[in-house]
């Protein structure tokens, strides 16, 4: 019995995240019982890219042996057999985010993607010379950049909330940037640098009191909670496939459908529209507006076996098992002199970025590589947060709920090599 | 693989621990800052000639240690040659860091074989050769001291090297 099945059992009898069996679940992903250079792989490098599982795989295989054609366009067996599970997989990503309805989930080609489809669409039609948009200092490059490119265009002002030394959004500062002239706010869910977990929900009340719509950055936080889009209000909420098991070229944007609505078009092409003439093209209803040319269809319908996956798991005990993963491996790395971890936020997601004294993070990457262990090293795209807290690079380990407390072990074992070769 | 663990010999160590020819060099004739946006590691290195020959040399940054280890023994490595020496060691460093000197046939790579590992680990090839693209930059740049001069509208150039 697979640990999805197994899992899926459980779950009928409703058991407790107890039963959480890791060594089980770790069967799933075939990738995990590679070695590198001799010594068993020890991937802690979730935040930048998850492994897939067996079920995910064998659905690309199943489709692309027995169900591809292109959607939404021919009559013949194979073409509606696309589309319908196409469709399903968009049902899937509705219901693991708990849309309304299935029109508020928009394919996309990942995280970055989806925020320049809102710059765009909704942006560039509502907002103007003089009005100003609120991001926060923890934001990934992609949730700055298209904002900063729309700012220019339209001579609009980014106002920036700041952060404490632990890494924790200024939640008075935030509500302190408010003013006539704000018309958007950016959040990251979970900083992908520091691993904090902003308050999001408040947040977004906060904003929608003034009248102002919130876009989540929800790349980070997908993969490791449980992410209800109504009970967090906000009007959009954008994550990646890759990083929660499924493929990459993946994601998607929820958004509103009133907002998608009236928001323009990203994109131009093929089935965005209705009727086209060289007078006059009427656009098609949400979410296919937003969906122009072929979708990686094989990539949507491997993201929703992926949620298939993981909900059967249940993102409860994901969360329950990373947690413990942080903890033990927050409390381990505080026991070693000379290795500081940056972002010590009283809530957290699996993320543990750190120093070691007179190292450069590169030469800690390189020489945990040499001990099996993969983290990630450098500035995680998000250059601000270095900024502030004055390093130029970090060290990243980030969980997955198939690492293991062994595979902490692995790490912290790796951590002392790396001083030693540098004492 | 079995290379990169080689990487991290004695000799890089002690460079990184206690690098060569570090610091500022007043009055050089001949400066250019590197930039990795990759890491976000920049060093600079500034020389002089005494006729042929190159006199001086300092460099200075913050970095990692193949670069900072790369930077100091090129400093040493570089200390009394001609430009046209230089340009050729530069020439065979590249080439070693990317996997295309054959270091079996004649060169004069030296001691800086133990950089030779470098090219099995493709994110850590730009360290290593950062220090040898900004060389070869300052012998292409005008004089200069220091970044201030460059906004002193008194500072006359002298020209190409």
């Amino acid at each position: 019995m697979t640990a999805i099945q197994s899992a899926l059992r459980s779950r009928s009898t409703s058991a407790p995240a107890s039963t959480f069996d890791v060594e089980r679940i770790r069967v799933d992903f075939p990738i995990l019982a590679l070695e590198v250079g001799g010594k068993p792989l020890v991937y802690l490098d979730n935040a930048a890219s998850s492994q897939m599982p067996r079920q995910v795989i064998d659905r690309l295989v199943r489709y692309q042996t027995t169900q591809h054609a292109n959607i939404n366009r021919a009559v013949h067996y194979l073409s509606e057999t696309a589309t319908s599970e196409y469709e399903n997989a968009r049902r899937k990503l509705q219901r693991f985010i708990g849309a309304r309805e299935e029109r508020e989930v928009i394919f996309t080609s990942g995280t970055t993607d989806a925020i320049n489809l809102v710059m765009h669409g909704y942006g560039r039609k509502f907002i103007g010379a003089g009005d100003e948009i609120i991001l926060s200092t923890l934001e990934h490059h992609s949730n700055i950049v298209p904002w900063q490119m729309l700012a220019e265009e339209k001579g609009a002002k980014i106002r920036v909330v700041p952060i404490n030394d632990a890494g924790e959004l200024l939640i008075g500062e935030y509500e302190k940037l408010f003013n006539a002239h704000t018309k958007f706010v950016g959040v990251t869910h979970v900083s992908n640098a520091l691993g904090t977990i902003n308050p999001v929900k408040h947040m977004t009340a906060f904003a929608h009191a003034r009248g102002v719509p919130v876009l989540v950055d929800g790349a980070q936080a997908a993969p490791h909670m449980k992410v209800d889009v109504r009970d967090l209000d906000c009007d959009f909420y954008a994550f990646s496939g890759h990083k929660l098991c499924g493929p990459t070229g993946i994601g998607i944007l929820y958004g509103k459908a009133a907002l998608l609505e009236r928001m323009q078009p990203f994109k131009g092409g093929g089935d965005m529209i209705l009727s086209v003439t060289f007078e006059q093209t009427t656009y098609n209803t949400i979410p296919h507006k937003f969906e122009a040319g072929t979708p990686p269809i094989a990539a949507a319908i491997g993201l929703g076996a992926a949620v298939d996956y993981l909900s059967a798991i249940g993102m409860e005990a994901i969360a329950a098992h990373e947690l413990d993963l942080l903890d033990y491996a927050t409390e381990q790395i505080n026991g070693i002199p000379g290795v500081r971890i940056i972002g010590t936020a009283g809530k957290k997601a699996a993320v543990l970025s750190f120093t070691v004294d007179g190292v450069h993070p590169h030469d800690v990457g390189t020489l945990l590589n040499q001990e099996g262990v993969a983290v990630r090293t450098g500035h995680h795209c998000a250059q601000p947060v270095m900024q502030r807290f004055r390093v130029p690079a970090t060290s990243r380990a980030s969980f997955a709920f198939y690492n293991t407390l062994a595979e902490v072990d692995a790490l912290i074992a790796g951590i002392r090599t790396v001083q030693k070769v540098f004492a | 693989m079995a290379d990169y663990k080689s990487l991290y010999q004695e000799v890089i160590l002690d460079h990184n621990k206690k690098p060569r020819n570090y610091g500022v060099l007043e009055h050089a004739s001949h400066h250019a800052v590197g930039h990795n946006p990759l890491c976000g590691d920049h060093i600079s290195v500034a020389l002089n000639f005494d006729r042929e020959c190159i006199d001086c040399i300092a460099f200075q940054g913050e970095s990692c240690a193949i670069c900072k280890a790369s930077a100091s023994m090129m400093t040493a490595a570089i200390k009394g040659k001609s430009r046209a020496d230089a340009e050729i060691l530069i020439h065979e460093f590249l080439a070693m860091a990317t996997g295309k000197l054959d270091l079996d046939s004649p060169n004069h790579i030296g001691r800086l074989a133990v950089f030779a590992g470098v090219c099995d680990l493709p994110t850590r090839v730009k360290c290593a050769i950062l220090p040898w693209h900004t060389l070869h930059a300052a012998f292409n740049s005008v004089a200069s001291t220091s970044t201030e001069a460059d906004n002193d509208p008194m500072r006359a150039p002298i020209g190409n090297a």
